[in-house]
């Protein structure tokens, strides 16, 4: 073609103008730390598999989960879910069901066989794990991925600590837990079962290089309740091992339980479950004051349980109990008025918080104990250079998701202290705030909301209560995920840009800008749903 | 709305990209090989809403007809931005002649296509609002009634951006321009004129007028394509902030399209041979003042002082788009 | 084939036989006998492969052959007057890119005051547009330049005007050897464009020339234009060669050998004109006749050989520079440099006025004894306008170019 001078131009030759010089402002990718992940004490990061878990790549998302979390399927029963609350799709419509998605997450990779990941590599280094609760094992598991030997040793005929002796199985089936724990033990972590450590001195002699005391509180609180001989009283952790072990006590037809925990609630759904006609909740303090969670009180009370609110034991005796009405003083500590009413009651369970039985350190030099517990430093590591301790025997709260945290951070610090290396804990990032969404871009949709059996069906046994998502369900939830803070590569910065100045580089790869030509109009930071781009004033 | 089949998505169908979706369903735009009809190193405004809507169009277009196109483009804002020479940022065969012809012009490549036997090939023809509801209007309502086979492209911004923001028949009441400044009892564009080419489209009972915004690529991209599968005279209206006329940070482009939709200001639909056969409902509706407020061009709507008169009467040009063409869903 | 024919349909026949592939046009007095038979061509399939399209502007119509002639297509309008003025915009546009496009102009008054007859002030008006004019002398010369009109526009991307006299030539009916296909197959190839609109292979036409390319643009457009005073005369021998008859060129002289007095004159007045040189000349008096076929480009060169040896040129004009007086005549003037040769320019024909042979005779008597003077309107109604004038305005501030009463 004869080209007219300066009339007709070649395509695409204003390439040769670089627009970038007009820049003010340039726009910056970045990755913040989503509110699910800031709240998880087990420091998962939801966002991350839900994102797989969104196209049904399910292998892949419970490959990410399981980097800091063996437990999904467990998770996915028994976890109060911070994650959730945390959650910023709460103020657009509802959270995400991450608990949901775990929980399916979880069950698909049993039904599927999926393995954990065995260590390449050993160190030849031996650490001693004592309790095979969640955090034992927790920490175990992470210890056995990073080369070393481990040895866990727990008291009971069987592995989960509080796991199987403590949540009842209509909350956490014991094939979940068996088959969660199995593959564990299939990386090549060692359990001894049955196994009394009692002298940390001497198994410290047996050539462990560090130790780990993961015993938890298996004991219950044994706060004085004025009670005549005849009374019948129980507290509630032995009630739930005994049922757990297969041997449960009578309690008769009307069941008191006393306390207002999570263990409480599992102590009057038990007793429901058990036959009696019967349950009732004796709490000082109102459903707001109440240290149990909102969805295990909902189901108990869809269960038939009923609570005395406002109310002490002040004395038990044979068929029946003394209750005094309480009075919530202005600081909302509860006192009493000397008003008493009668209560027929079988038996009186006590629910009162649970102790720890530390005598295997006695003897061991550079301990502080303090009410009960082990002082442990920000690595877990005990005064005593190489014996760590975390999960229920140290100061926290008394939650699986806890200690399974504690376990994976516990292990990293272990890991730090044998290859006498400083543990570096990465920064956080700074945290992704809702203000900084653009939440127009997500599409209306509500919850999946979990199958649940129905109540009726519930009191006759043990037949577990919350039913999981299927497939299609699990991907529409992960789908409701914002991905806060983190580029889910929605294209929108890349098609937005009038300037044609992002890069969109493939699929996994996400997006580059190109300085060349970008004006730093700010539609990309604008529109990103995510708030993943922030833009930076230029220095130049 | 004229999107439709995207399955539930964090995203839905609201952002460009949806890669839960099967490739021929993605928007142009996601697309990794995108025609990138307009490329970088134009020296349009930053932010600027008529570069982002003409390749927003165009991609589409070029899809849709695989290649096979070529553009005719009014003198403005996007032709000077776009092509000073020694450079071209089209990388789409274009032509250029005058400010008022475009549609004639467009009619006449489209003859000599098919006289010259490159029926395939389509036409695609766009300017702005000044180029077409004012001085090219005669031009494009001939080009209409002769129902020729081209696609027109309106890109709106409501002035003359290029000269320095003067009036045009697209100016909205109240707007601030050069030429209808923020002065005297009434400040700003007068009420009761302007030219509504979208409706004057539709009574030429073309094939298909649709109108259109750059907040809503899904819904623009569905309208291209559809048009692009039909012959003979396409309308397509396209909403497109000016950052610079309009007096708005150059970041809020998208957003203020998305709040002229969604105050009901801007109504988007489509009709078909003069009958309005959809309408993209507004999702959440906002006052008109949400949209006003972030454009210096209603600055003196607020202040010195606060003329809720002339607020509330273009809070009733919304509330009466909304009942012309039923944007706000029944609540039943 | 001799026929009987309208000049407007024998131009149709032209233009049909050239072939253009996209015909725009919008109707207008005196253009319309030719788009009507060229509609009427399309329609009933005589005339294959073309696109007409009834535009609803001149405007429009042109805007519209330049983008049929941008995707390649041959392109081809006709109008006049207010319709040419209407569309000047665009005029100057399908020059500016270069678009071989061919327009028909039947040459008419503009106004105000509106009249539809004839005269050269619309195509005058384009004198500057960058589009090549042709001015026919006859329907015949009409017909056979707007063949050769498609093969100079096409050879040099240039688009040509062609002017023939409204009503004069458009609605005349005279023996024309109208043009048949298989010749002008011959004669004019298929159009191959220099530049093209194409998907295939893209580019962006149109774009905008700033202070540091503009000059240049512009001087390439004058060189380019001037490529056709080379161009137009061979064009013209090829056409002779195969048709055997004199159409177009440059310039067309007629007793000029040895004539003192040369009058130069544009159109249709032509052929009343050569009668009058031969009458002159039958009374001894020695007068010749050069006719400016090509406008633009102007054959200052030609004009300059063409004229030698007179003593003095009268420059026939059918248009006004009001204010200035002759437009030709500015040319010519230019063409005489270095000669010691008188011109005179003479404003005829006005608005359709006849150009009559007496008033023509007893001109020419008035320039050969130097009796005429600088500017003449002929047939001037001398009683009106005195009157108007003397109404008006005091009557010694016009007292050297008032005619004497």
């Amino acid at each position: 073609m004869e080209k007219p001078f300066a009339i007709t131009l070649d395509v695409g030759s204003s390439l040769a103008n670089h627009t970038g010089a007009w820049r003010v402002e340039r726009p910056v990718y970045v990755d913040l730390t989503p509110p699910c992940a800031h709240a998880c004490p087990a420091m998962e990061d939801p966002q991350k598999w839900l994102y797989a878990a969104e196209d049904g790549s399910y292998e892949q998302a419970w490959r990410t989960l399981v980097e800091a979390n063996p437990f999904p399927a467990i998770m996915g029963r028994v976890c109060y879910h911070p994650c959730e609350t945390a959650c910023n799709r709460s103020f657009l419509d509802e959270a995400v069901g991450i608990n949901a998605v775990e929980r399916f997450l979880g069950d698909h990779a049993i039904e599927q066989g999926w393995a954990l990941p065995v260590p390449a590599t050993t160190t030849g280094r031996r650490v001693l794990v004592v309790g095979a609760g969640p955090t034992g094992l927790s920490a175990a598991y992470q210890l056995r991925r990073l080369g070393h030997e481990v040895t866990v040793r727990d008291t009971s005929p069987l592995p989960g600590g509080m796991m199987r002796y403590g949540i009842p199985a209509y909350r956490l089936p014991r094939d979940v837990l068996d088959a969660e724990i199995a593959r564990i033990v299939a990386t090549g972590v060692r359990l001894e079962l049955s196994t009394r450590v009692d002298d940390m001195t001497a198994a410290l002699a047996e050539g462990f290089d560090a130790v780990f005391v993961a015993v938890g509180a298996q004991i219950g609180k044994r706060a004085y309740v004025p009670a005549a001989e005849a009374a019948r009283i129980v507290d509630a952790v032995s009630l739930l091992h005994d049922v757990a072990q297969g041997d449960p006590p009578l309690l008769g037809r009307r069941v008191v339980v006393y306390g207002g925990g999570n263990t409480a609630v599992d102590a009057a759904r038990t007793a429901k479950r058990l036959g009696a006609s019967e349950s009732v909740i004796v709490y000082r303090r109102t459903r707001d004051r109440m240290p149990a969670h909102d969805s295990e009180m909902a189901e108990a009370i869809e269960e038939g349980v009923v609570v005395k609110w406002l109310s002490t034991v002040a004395h038990a005796d044979a068929g029946h109990l003394r209750v005094e009405r309480m009075e919530l003083d202005e600081t909302g500590f509860p006192q009493p008025t000397g008003e008493f009413e009668d209560l027929e009651a079988d038996s009186l369970v006590l629910a009162l918080g649970q102790e720890t039985d530390l005598s295997l350190l006695d003897g061991v030099s550079d301990l502080t104990l303090t009410n009960g517990s082990v002082e442990v430093d920000s690595s877990f590591m005990t005064g005593h250079p190489g014996i760590f301790a975390g999960g229920d025997a140290v100061p926290a709260q008394r939650t699986v998701t806890v200690g399974v945290g504690h376990g994976a951070k516990a292990a990293r610090a272990i890991d730090a202290w044998l290859r006498a290396t400083a543990l570096v804990e990465p920064d956080e990032a700074p945290l992704a705030e809702y203000a900084a969404l653009n939440t127009w871009y997500y599409a209306d949709a509500p919850h999946a909301v979990r199958p649940r059996l129905e109540a009726a069906r519930r009191t006759t046994g043990f037949e577990e209560v919350v039913q999981g998502l299927d497939a299609e369900t699990a991907a529409y939830e992960a789908r409701r995920c914002m991905s806060c803070g983190n580029c889910f590569e929605c294209d929108n910065c890349y098609g937005v840009c009038p300037d044609n100045a992002v890069i969109k580089l493939g699929t996994g790869k996400r997006f580059e800008i190109d300085y060349d030509y970008c004006k730093g109009c700010g539609i990309c930071a604008a529109e990103c749903p995510s708030g993943s781009i922030l833009m930076v004033p230029e220095t130049r | 709305m004229s999107s439709t089949g995207v399955k539930f998505y964090q995203v839905g169908s609201f952002a460009v990209g949806n890669r839960l979706l099967d490739p021929e369903l993605r928007s142009a735009q996601s697309e990794q090989g995108r025609a990138n009809s307009l490329t970088s190193g134009h020296r349009a405004c930053q932010g600027c809403g008529e570069a982002l809507g003409a390749r927003y169009v165009l991609d589409a277009a070029m899809r849709a007809a695989q290649g096979r196109m070529v553009t005719v483009n009014a003198t403005g804002c996007l032709e000077v931005f776009s092509t000073p020479y020694p450079e071209t940022s089209w990388r789409v065969a274009w032509l250029h002649s005058l400010f008022g012809n475009a549609p004639a012009v467009a009619t006449g490549v489209a003859a000599g296509l098919r006289a010259t036997g490159k029926d395939d090939v389509r036409v695609v023809a766009q300017g702005g609002d000044g180029a077409t509801v004012d001085i090219g209007f005669a031009c494009l309502s001939g080009m209409f009634e002769r129902n020729d086979d081209v696609l027109y492209i309106c890109y709106d911004n409501g002035g003359y951006m290029n000269t320095g923001v003067q009036r045009s028949g697209a100016t909205p009441p109240a707007a601030r321009t050069t030429t209808t400044q923020a002065v005297g009892d009434e400040p700003g564009n007068v009420f009761g004129q302007g030219k509504d080419v979208p409706r004057i489209a539709v009574a030429h009972e073309i094939p298909y007028v649709a109108t259109a915004t750059v907040a809503d690529l899904r819904d623009l991209e569905a309208k291209v394509d559809k048009a692009m599968g039909m012959h003979g005279a396409r309308y397509l209206h396209v909403l497109v902030p000016c950052p610079l006329g309009w007096g708005s940070a150059s970041k809020d482009t998208v957003k203020i399209a998305r709040l002229a939709t969604e105050s009901g200001h801007f109504p988007v639909f489509e009709a078909e041979r003069g009958e309005v056969t959809s309408v993209r409902k507004i999702r959440h509706q906002v006052p008109v003042e949400e949209y006003l407020t972030l454009q210096g061009r209603y600055k003196h709507l607020f202040s010195p002082v606060r003329r809720d008169d002339v607020i509330d009467r273009l809070q009733a040009m919304a509330d009466r788009n909304i009942a012309r063409y039923g944007l706000v869903e029944e609540v039943l | 084939m001799l026929q009987q024919v309208e000049g407007s349909k024998a131009v149709a026949v032209a233009v049909a036989a050239s072939r253009p592939q996209v015909i725009c046009a919008y109707p207008i007095s005196p253009q319309t006998h030719i788009v009507e038979e060229l509609s009427r061509m399309v329609k009933s399939g005589e005339l294959r492969g073309c696109e007409y399209v009834n535009m609803e502007s001149e405007f429009a119509a042109m805007s519209g052959v330049i983008g049929a002639s941008a995707v390649g297509a041959r392109s081809y309008t006709a109008t006049a007057s207010q319709g040419l003025l209407y569309m000047v915009e665009a005029v100057y546009n399908a020059s500016g890119m270069g678009l071989p496009i061919v327009m028909t102009v039947a040459n008419r008054a503009i106004g105000a005051p509106i009249n539809i007859w004839n005269d050269h002030g619309d195509a005058m008006s384009q004198r500057d547009s960058g589009w090549i004019q042709l001015y026919a002398t006859s329907n015949q010369e009409a017909a056979d330049m707007h063949v050769q009109a498609f093969k100079i526009a096409e050879e040099l991307s240039v688009p040509v005007m062609v002017c023939m006299d409204g009503f004069v030539l458009t609605h005349a009916t005279e023996r024309v050897d109208v043009l048949e296909q298989d010749a002008v197959d011959a004669f004019l190839p298929p159009y191959s464009p220099r530049q093209l609109l194409d998907p295939d292979d893209p580019v962006s036409i149109g774009s905008m020339v700033g202070p540091e390319a503009f000059t240049e643009v512009r001087y390439l457009a004058h060189m380019r234009q001037l490529e056709a005073l080379d161009v137009i005369p061979r064009v013209a021998a090829e056409f002779a060669a195969q048709f055997g008859r004199d159409s177009g060129g440059l310039l067309r002289s007629y007793r000029t050998d040895g004539a003192e007095t040369i009058v130069i004159a544009l159109g249709s007045v032509f052929g009343t004109l050569q009668d009058v040189i031969d009458a002159e000349r039958a009374d001894g008096v020695s007068v010749g006749l050069l006719g400016v076929t090509s406008f633009r480009p102007f054959p200052y060169e030609a004009t300059h050989a063409a004229v030698q040896g007179a003593r003095r040129v009268v420059v026939i004009e059918r248009a006004l520079a009001v204010g200035a007086g002759g437009i030709v005549a500015g040319d010519v003037r230019i063409a005489l440099t270095g000669t010691e040769i008188s011109q005179r320019t003479v404003i005829a024909g006005l608005g359709g006025r006849p150009i009559t042979t007496t008033s023509l005779r007893e001109m020419l008597g008035r320039a050969v004894r130097d009796e005429l003077p600088a500017l003449t309107f002929l047939d001037l109604d001398t009683g009106v306008v005195d009157r108007e004038l003397r109404r008006l305005h005091p009557v010694d501030r016009f007292a050297d170019v008032l005619p004497q009463t």
